[in-house]
């Protein structure tokens, strides 16, 4: 859970080798695995771990875009782009709008996800078939699937048709209030079979005898559903927490396209979107990376957070 | 008990699948559709209201084709780098052993959760502004070159050939590049496939990435133009919902059909050692 990269190759792994040979050559037993990882190292380095220091270096910048090969003087102003992202109200209103998401989509999908996946462990008839349809909005671009959330959820739309009276006005995805749990219902649907497939490989994990004693001691299956099952995937649980909370923090295309781009007046405006918006499209590269920085660390004290209170480790 | 218990879960799960599937089927029957029927009599298709032509107004407005070798080559690049370099950091993580493969596989692990909000920045301005590779298929392909789930999926399948294969083959005279052509790689044939599918659907269905580094519509990737036209030019056109959706279809079919041909490539295992960030 960290975005620190140790530079590759530095770190001395105490190789087991019995005191009675001669020490083996320095690079080890097959130098050519190294030759064969350099590709990929320097794929890391290049693409992971430049990146990352750039970025915080840049934060503390006064960075902006020029001609390539121009030199231009980019002085250090200290904390001055995290005081310009901190001042900001559309910065907390968009940490407050991926709030709301998370609060939505993170126990939305965990619920959804194990009771599905339950469902699908026991299932013998037609298992390829559901297995498939929900795996299916995951394997798909949101782009596609966002065309028809678009229909389905417009002023006119099937879903407003069946609600009749009851449809929301301004409708969804136009209406302040709803915009972003609209996003977060839409992220829950597309996601879910990725975390249903996390979960049905936890539940092989889970002893049968324990269904079994439970069942002898006179638990249904609600009883067996809370007493057995949650808790021997709570280590997945723990996983779907983190994915689902980093993804979330990570929503870009949604609000995007959704809703025009964090509408209604930035009531579905997310960090990312933001920072896309002040980086690149304003021009202001530096403040978008010290706003970058800043979620990462929010990301990571809800991660701890969630792994302490979830108790992750003695699994 | 167990009966109604059993016949409990099948509703549960029917009624899943169904909010799971309506949606596409909801989108082929949008593209069909000469007007747009928002109705509940709109989603069982009417043969009086039944046209191809929004497919050919979508076209007129985003070149599918273009969009379409476009998000191939992306694609295409993303899996040449990822089955050539990926395979042979898996090998050399599995197989071999060398000063340093600890800490490489850690590395493996971390880029696992790094999360792209952080490097989109920096990324942005050293592919684009820096090496000038806006606009261009390398600086689309470079930062998803190598799938590093796709590498602990190589390094697991490696790890599970029998070890004497490997002491039998240098016995016999085989130099480790010969291993690992000759008696390594048709070995794992299964886990390049698995490798091959759940790469694909990374760039296949990308939007941010190719969204900010291009802005030439001739080349775009189809998932780019196709959220370009929803933004932007959608409102302009006389069906702009079934456009979209006719849109949609094109590009949601490749890997929606090869997800289903190959589904039974995509199992848990692989997947769960792989978490995406």
């Amino acid at each position: 859970m960290t975005t620190v990269a140790a530079p590759p190759g530095t770190t001395t792994e105490p190789e087991e080798t019995p005191p009675s040979r001669r020490p083996r050559r320095w690079l080890g037993e097959h130098p050519l695995g190294l030759l064969l990882s350099t590709p990929y190292l320097l794929f890391i380095g290049l693409i992971f771990a430049y990146p990352i220091v750039f970025s915080v270096w840049m934060s503390f910048q006064d960075y902006f875009f020029a001609a390539p090969g121009a030199e231009v003087d980019r002085p250090f102003v200290g904390f001055d782009n995290y005081l310009k992202v901190v001042q900001d109200p559309a910065v907390w209103r968009s940490f407050g709008n991926v709030g709301v998401f998370l609060l939505i989509n993170v126990p939305l999908t965990v619920a959804l996800s194990l009771l599905l996946a339950t469902a699908l462990d026991k299932v013998v008839h037609a298992r390829t078939f559901f297995r498939v349809s929900y795996y299916v909005p995951y394997v798909t671009a949101s782009v596609a699937v966002v065309a028809v959330w678009l229909f389905l959820f417009a002023g006119s739309g099937l879903v407003n048709q069946i609600l009749g009276p009851l449809a929301p006005e301004p409708s969804w995805l136009i209406n302040s209030a709803l915009a972003m749990p609209t996003i977060a219902l839409f992220v829950t649907w597309k996601g879910l079979g990725f975390y249903i497939l996390l979960y049905l490989a936890a539940l092989q994990n889970v002893s049968k005898e324990l269904y079994e004693s439970a069942s002898v001691d006179g638990a249904g299956a609600v009883r067996r559903f809370f007493s057995v099952t949650v808790p021997g995937v709570r280590p997945a649980t723990v996983l779907v927490f983190l994915l689902a909370t980093i993804t979330g923090a990570n929503l870009f295309t949604e609000p995007y396209l959704l809703t025009g781009g964090g509408g209604p007046n930035g009531a579905s405006t997310s960090p990312v979107l933001l920072m896309y918006q002040k980086g690149i499209e304003q021009g202001n590269p530096d403040v978008a990376s010290a706003l970058g920085v800043i979620l990462i660390i929010f990301v990571l004290i809800i991660a701890w957070v969630q792994y302490r209170f979830l108790g992750g480790k003695e699994s | 008990m167990t009966r109604i218990s059993a016949s409990l879960r099948y509703v549960l799960l029917a009624l899943g699948a169904l909010a799971f599937l309506f949606p596409f089927y909801y989108m082929i029957v949008g593209s069909l559709q000469t007007s747009p029927d928002p109705t509940l009599a709109g989603a069982f298709p009417d043969p009086a209201n039944i046209t191809g032509a929004n497919y050919v107004n979508i076209n007129e407005r985003v070149n599918l084709f273009q969009g379409l070798a476009n998000s191939g080559i992306f694609t295409g690049g993303v899996l040449l780098g990822t089955v050539v370099f990926g395979v042979i950091a898996g090998y050399a993580l599995s197989v071999l052993k060398w000063r340093g493969r600890g800490a490489t596989l850690v590395l493996v692990l971390l880029v696992q959760v790094v999360p792209f909000q952080l490097l989109m920045i920096p990324l942005y301005v050293m592919i684009a502004r820096d090496y000038g590779l806006s606009d261009s298929y390398l600086g689309m392909i470079l930062p998803f070159a190598i799938n590093s789930t796709a590498v602990l999926i190589f390094r697991q399948y490696f790890l599970q050939l029998p070890k004497e294969l490997f002491d039998a083959a240098r016995i016999d005279g085989a130099g480790e590049f010969r291993i690992l052509w000759s008696v390594a790689l048709p070995l794992v044939r299964p886990a390049l496939l698995t490798a091959v599918l759940l790469t694909f659907i990374g760039p296949w269905n990308e939007f941010l990435w190719p969204f900010l580094i291009t802005k030439e519509a001739a080349l775009q990737p189809l998932a780019v133009s196709l959220a370009n036209f929803i933004s932007n030019v959608a409102a302009s056109t006389s069906n702009p919902f079934g456009a979209m959706m006719a849109g949609a279809v094109v590009l949601a079919g490749p890997a929606v059909a090869l997800f289903i041909i190959f589904q039974r490539y995509f199992v848990s295992n692989d997947l769960g050692s792989g978490v995406k960030g």
